[in-house]
């Protein structure tokens, strides 16, 4: 889809996407059918709900919807590998990290593995070398963030849905 | 204290990472919007400084805060800063943050040109992969066109995984530059086989989703996606060569026959409920499209319409929702197999899922016939009373009126029954929809004459009832059905019972609480019924009545004269003092009835929407002419060099006029189109959902019969819809006893008449009223011309290529002279084919020859490609599948290909002619061409041999002088048909084969062994074994020895011939080889069962390691120079063959093609599956042909020349 949306629209969308499967039940099927917000009747809303997580993809016709809801599944699987026992705070703190491992299973818009080995054989490659570069923050750095935390309140181990805000990447750009 | 003093310092010292930012935003929610600004203030400083690592921090920070929804724009520069830092953890930062932001309005996005091409050649595969994954998020049409040749060049990168990408970036580059799409679909093609599953599948992606858009272009893909459909074990690609088959379908029929077969094996075996899905779906696709082809065409439609209920009543929701979905595309073409599954979707309305209730209302829409009509409203009813929620409450209102209006109301029997329903749909309190009830109420009450004194009766009741006025608050409420029921009992007002008291009702006060446009017709139809009843009470004599109505209108319409709506205010005074105008005649006795309702005299017919666009345009009068001939601002016209003749310059001058003005035509029109929108007295032509109403003929010879009184006309009070049900049902039962009493008439009179089973079908059921449908109003000799308009603005419109057309010169990607162009130069770098060359180096000064060459080439290749496709989907052993599957397993590979008996052969090949002929009749264009093919075709049914000479004999017509470049000739190798030699036979079986190397399998080849039974026998159990050799191994299953055989994977019913695939292991293919084999089976015909077998030498000709692989002049001239080939040469005499067959004798029967061709010189190459490049220099002489060749292996080199030697012998 030609232009990328600005940042109100894609606020906008996650915000009624979000609000759309919320009051949703688990035992209902996981498509909702697109509205003029997505893009129009050839596209779907195909998401997965994990606790307190949802995992919502935007597709077009020309995907399966049950492939979808398995890619949905590789992705939350690959995540929990590559996050050793993912939790909804390693993805709120570590977005950048989700990004990368999005992108090694979609790129612009488009399934480009899906094969779960693959995906996370590249993520760890990729890990190993930005070690070997040193990586972004340095050892001084992370003393010193060890000791900002010294006085910052408990860090809320329950975090609630509402204010987590789970993004599709370049929504629009999932043709 | 102290602590926090040191906190603080090294704050400053040392800035936030992404964590501390999220953190800190998780610790200030009262003011976050404080904190991010504070935040991004921080960020701003970070930026400017030199350190790169802060840089990218920064930026990091910022690609969070992008995804809050903060406009980080003004960040541009410093990502592309970050976006070429040298180390990955930086690039990678900078990449993400611009696949987030970046778009095409991005000023700083040309900047990236050159760091993107920087990084798509960098050594190290991440950064290549970063650079990939980026550029597919913002890739502009400028991007794509200077980065299009890099990314093509890495579609065949040695790793897998930049290759991948590469392929899948190539969709969005094909997107924003069109023109990349033909010079880069070969190589995409080429990746469709590629070793790697995931650029496999990366490739059947982009060609999927090329095809959806335009399939025709990808028809002749269909032989490789059915192989690979065959081949593949890959889900995810399965399911999309799938779904790319179900868009294929429809454009050719016979593709559908034969992927009924794989698809079924598929739906018994596969254990994903997607991949099932999806087969089904296709299934289904096919069905459709076959409409009537197959035999047990409706028993596959009742098989997959079971599968899908047995998904609908699944308890998983998902597969619940996705079978409702199925089902609507068996709907469309076979309603009545999905109408007895009634039961099911009616069940589906009371689901608790809305996305499933939607679904199951669509499917309704469909199912609804004369019979059930009522009974499925009924249901849909109840379901508006208890729905919750407006938004499905008005979807299940706007599906009641669609489902009963559809095909001009062609299920409704009753009409009296459907105004009801419309009248009970007033009661919804709070719906959007109020102008589409009364839009129906209108145009039931228009066209549905007899209906209209009934329509009236419930008009004048609605009109009655207080609650429709009280809702006026809300736009497009229900009070608009006012509108309809005002209208309706003005204009019928002859039907109302009690004109007078519909008068007063609709002079009520609380009418002026009405949107203005509902007083309006108030107002107008209130004048329609004064005048009617003036009529009346004239008739009677009852001038004091007449007398008190005027007054009546007097007293009230003062009211409407102060309305703040102009309509109203304006149509009420001037109605005010015509009434106060009547009274005054009145007082004096002067009758006036007949003139006041001579006010509305005449009826007002519908017109249909296309009405005005269908006036045909008179003879003579030309639109397009000048009326009056446009000033001249022609100083170009002066420019125009004055010719020498006088009749020529007006020859000239008359088809150029139109052309030159056609953009100003264009212009013209539009800004008529502009005045006649602005004009109120031109009638706009506006699209409307009514428009079916012309497919209708005929609805006007409908007789018009008296109403059925079997239906009483009035029923009290509010009719309760259900009454009719209960009525109807009645009714028709009377109408069936009826009948039946006259066909025992019948019977008794004609007993020789065999009368069909009674069964009520849709059509015995008779409307209870006898309709007279008032069709709309057309201009006379209308023009029956639908055009359909497609979007000129689609962007996949752009991407409609014809992709069989060779290659152009001035198609090739647009190169930057740079060093990584030229590392694909020579034919040893294993992964760049040497396909691409043509378009890197093109020699100026063959341009035109070439040219010439490319355009006969061009005419043949055509042909070539449409008879492959033909030839492929025709029921004959399809050669195209003999290729080696691309599986790389230890199992035997055998595939088993199907092909009809004999008998049934001739068919499809008749059927095919129709088709053709029908394509023929669809666009004369093709006309000449497709004569060509069909003439083709019979040769083919002739004799293969003469086939081939006469596909030789075409290019040799045009002279031989012309260097012919390679490509054009060679690309499509020819049908290898005649391939097929020999192996043995018997009076049970006949085999024939063919061996075929593949690159992808070194040292394998395929040998592909059609079996055919000669006799009236069953043969069972076929098994095929060979003696190995040291060098040649026939791959066996797992775990048997070398002494079994491996079974042949069909059985052979009389007459039937079908494929097997084997494979065989090489070592060495520098020398021919022998193997000896036996087939054994068992023969059983109605004596008994026989064991038979019969003998086979197998010959793997050193021709058959060879492939043809296409070769560019100065890759060869490169290879030839390089030095470390052998040498050898052999000279045949006595050829009287033309050396234009001559070659294509070697192409065909020895896998060369043709790389350059001077007189009767020409240069061929090929390639052993081992990788061998040989290379031959074949002249001809008077009567001679001596051949050179060069070859990496002088042994293979030596034992090819003599094969060919061979063939030479027999020319």
């Amino acid at each position: 889809m030609g232009l990328r949306e600005p940042e109100e629209i894609q606020q906008q969308i996650v915000r009624e996407t979000f609000h759309l499967v919320l009051k949703r039940d688990d035992n209902i099927c996981n498509f909702l059918e697109g509205g003029s917000l997505i893009g129009g009747s050839d596209y779907k809303l195909i998401y997965r709900h994990y606790a307190t997580l949802y995992f919502v993809f935007c597709v077009d016709s020309s995907e399966s919807e049950l492939g979808i809801l398995d890619l949905i599944q590789v992705f939350v699987e690959t995540l929990d590998k590559c996050f050793e026992n993912v939790c909804e705070l390693d993805l709120i703190f570590h977005m950048d990290k989700v990004h990368y491992i999005l992108q090694e299973v979609v790129m612009g818009g488009m399934v480009l593995e899906t094969n779960m080995n693959e995906i996370v054989a590249q993520m760890e490659a990729q890990n190993r070398l930005e070690k070997s570069e040193g990586g972004l923050s340095a050892a001084p750095a992370r003393a010193v963030s060890a000791v900002k935390n010294i006085n910052l309140p408990e860090i809320p181990r329950n975090i609630n849905i509402g204010d987590l805000n789970i993004k599709v990447p370049n929504l629009s750009q999932f043709v | 204290m102290a602590l926090k003093m040191v906190k603080g310092s090294i704050d400053r010292m040392f800035d936030k990472n992404l964590q501390d930012l999220v953190r800190g935003i998780r610790n200030h929610k009262e003011d976050e919007a404080k904190y991010i600004s504070q935040c991004i203030d921080e960020i701003k400083q970070e930026l400017k400084q030199d350190n790169i690592a802060v840089k990218a921090n920064a930026v990091c920070k910022l690609t969070y805060l992008q995804m809050l929804g903060y406009d980080i724009s003004w960040a541009a520069f410093n990502i592309i800063e970050v976006m070429s830092a040298s180390k990955f953890t930086f690039k990678r930062i900078g990449y993400l943050a611009a696949s987030q932001c970046f778009h095409e309005g991005t000023d700083v996005i040309m900047l990236t040109t050159n760091q993107i091409r920087k990084d798509l050649s960098s050594p190290s595969q991440y950064d290549t992969g970063v650079a990939l994954t980026g550029l597919s998020c913002f890739v502009t049409p400028d991007l794509a066109r200077d980065l299009a040749n890099d990314i093509m060049t890495l579609m065949s990168h040695t790793k897998p995984y930049i290759r991948k990408k590469a392929v899948l970036i190539m969709y969005k580059v094909f997107l924003k530059y069109p023109e990349s799409l033909r010079p880069a679909f070969p190589r995409l093609k080429e990746k469709l086989e590629d070793p790697d599953p995931g650029v496999q599948s990366a490739a059947v992606n982009v060609i999927c989703e090329l095809a959806r858009r335009n399939p025709k272009n990808y028809l002749s893909l269909a032989p490789l996606f059915f192989k690979l459909m065959t081949s593949s074990t890959n889900n995810w690609v399965l399911i999309k060569i799938i779904k790319l088959f179900g868009a294929l379908t429809p454009l050719e029929p016979r593709l559908g026959k034969k992927l009924i077969e794989p698809l079924t094996n598929l739906i018994h075996s596969t254990s994903a409920m997607s991949l099932l899905y999806e087969c089904v779906n296709t299934v289904i696709a096919v069905l459709i499209s076959l409409s009537s082809g197959m035999p047990n065409h409706s028993a596959s439609i009742q098989l997959c319409v079971q599968k899908l209920r047995i998904l609908i009543e699944d308890s998983d929701q998902n597969l619940k929702y996705l079978g409702l979905l199925a089902m609507s595309k068996i709907l469309r073409t076979h309603p009545k197999s999905v109408q007895a599954h009634k039961d099911l979707v009616l069940q589906c309305l009371d689901d608790k899922d809305e996305s499933i209730r939607l679904r199951a209302l669509d499917l309704l829409y469909g199912m609804v016939s004369k019979k059930n009509l009522m009974e499925i409203v009924k249901k849909l009813m109840t379901h508006v009373d208890k729905a919750e929620g407006t938004t499905y409450r008005d979807e299940l209102l706007t599906k009641i009126i669609d489902i009963c209006s559809q095909s001009n109301y062609q299920h409704i029997t009753n009409f009296e029954w459907y105004i009801s329903i419309l009248v009970e749909l007033t009661r919804l309190e709070g719906t959007r929809h109020g102008h589409l009830i009364a839009a129906q109420m209108l145009d039931v009450a228009i066209r549905v004459k007899a209906i209209r004194k009934f329509a009236v009766s419930q008009m004048s009741a609605l009109l009655d009832s207080a609650h429709l006025v009280a809702s006026s608050t809300q736009r497009n409420g229900i009070c608009e059905v006012l509108y309809a029921a005002a209208w309706i009992c003005g204009e019928f007002s002859e039907h109302l019972q009690e004109p007078h008291q519909t008068l007063e009702a609709m002079l009520r006060p609380k009418v002026t609480t009405l949107p203005g446009h509902i007083q309006a017709v108030y107002v107008q139809n209130v004048v329609k019924l004064y005048a009617s009843i003036l009529q009346q009470k004239e008739q009677a004599a009852e001038t004091e009545a007449a007398q008190e109505v005027t007054q009546l209108m007097v007293e009230r319409l003062p009211q409407f004269v102060q309305s703040a709506d102009l309509e109203v205010q304006e149509r009420a005074s001037c109605i005010l003092q015509l009434v106060k105008h009547i009274q005054k005649l009145q007082a004096k006795d002067v009758p006036v009835a007949e003139e006041v309702s001579a006010l509305f005299a005449g009826e007002l017919n519908p017109v249909a929407p296309k009405a005005q666009k269908k006036v045909p345009v008179p003879e003579g009068l030309d639109l397009d002419a000048w009326i009056n001939e446009p000033l001249s601002d022609s100083e170009s016209e002066d420019e125009k060099p004055k010719a020498i003749f006088h009749d020529e310059e007006q020859r000239q001058a008359k088809p150029r006029q139109p052309e030159a003005d056609e953009e100003e035509l264009a212009r013209r029109r539009e800004a008529r189109k502009q005045e006649q929108a602005n004009n109120p007295f031109y009638i706009k032509s506006s699209p409307s959902p009514q428009k079916r109403y012309q497919d209708a003929p005929g609805v006007e010879h409908i007789p018009v019969v008296q109403i059925d009184l079997s239906v009483p006309l009035k029923v009290p009070g509010l009719p309760m819809s259900d009454q009719y049900v209960k009525l109807e049902e009645e009714r028709r039962h009377r109408q069936r006893l009826e009948k039946d009493k006259r066909k025992k008439k019948k019977k008794e009179k004609q007993a020789r008449r065999h009368s069909a089973l009674h069964t009520e079908s849709d059509e015995d059921i008779a409307p209870a009223q006898q309709v007279d449908i008032v069709t709309e109003e057309m201009p006379e000799n209308a023009l029956p011309s639908d055009e359909d308009d497609k979007d000129p603005n689609d962007p996949y419109r752009a991407l409609d290529i014809d992709l069989d057309k060779p290659l152009a010169d001035s198609e090739k990607l647009p190169v930057q002279k740079h060093r990584n162009a030229e590392t694909s130069k020579s034919p040893e770098k294993e992964d760049v084919p040497v396909i691409e060359k043509k378009s890197k180096k093109p020699k100026k000064k063959e341009k035109k020859h070439k040219e010439k060459g490319r355009e006969k080439g061009r005419k043949k290749e055509k042909k070539e490609k449409g008879e492959d496709l033909d030839f492929w989907l025709s029921t004959t052993p399809p050669p195209a599948t003999a290729p080696a599957p691309a599986l790389a397993t230890a199992e035997p590979e055998v595939n088993a290909v199907i092909s009809a008996p004999k008998e049934e052969r001739e068919e499809p090949k008749r059927e095919e002619q129709d088709e053709e002929e029908e394509v023929e009749e669809q666009d004369p264009e093709k006309k000449p061409s497709k004569h060509k093919k069909k003439k083709h075709r019979k040769e083919q049914e002739e004799r293969s041999a003469d086939r081939k000479k006469s596909k030789k004999k075409q290019p040799a017509g045009g002279g031989a002088a012309e260097p012919v470049e390679n490509g054009s000739l060679d690309e499509e190798p020819l049908p290898p048909m005649s391939s097929y030699c020999l192996l043995a036979e018997n009076s049970y079986i006949r085999m024939t084969y063919e061996v075929q190397g593949s690159l992808q399998e070194d040292s394998r080849v395929t040998v592909s062994i059609v079996l055919e039974n000669q006799s009236s026998s069953f043969l069972k159990n076929m098994e095929l074994n060979v003696l190995d050799s040291l060098n040649t191994k026939l791959a066996r299953p797992e775990g048997s020895s070398v002494h079994d055989g491996v079974p042949v994977p069909f059985q052979l019913p009389p007459g039937i011939s079908n494929e097997a695939q084997f494979v065989f292991t090489i070592q060495s293919i520098a020398m021919a080889q022998k193997l000896k084999g036996t087939l054994t089976f068992i023969a059983k015909n109605d004596e008994g069962s026989t064991h038979e077998k019969l003998d086979f030498k197998l010959h793997f000709s050193c021709t058959s390691y060879l492939i043809t692989t296409p070769c560019y002049s100065d890759a060869f001239a490169k290879l030839l120079e390089s030095g470390d080939l052998s040498m050898s040469s052999i000279k045949v005499d006595g050829i009287s063959m033309s050396f234009q067959n001559l070659l294509a004798k070697i192409c065909f029967h020895h896998h060369f093609s043709v790389v350059e061709r001077v007189n009767s010189c020409a240069s061929m190459y090929s390639r052993s599956i081992q990788g061998h490049h040989v290379c031959l220099l074949v002249k001809k002489g008077e009567k001679s042909v001596s051949v050179d060749g060069k070859c990496s292996d002088s042994t293979l080199l030596s034992n090819l020349l003599e094969e060919m030697r061979a063939t030479l012998a027999t020319c």
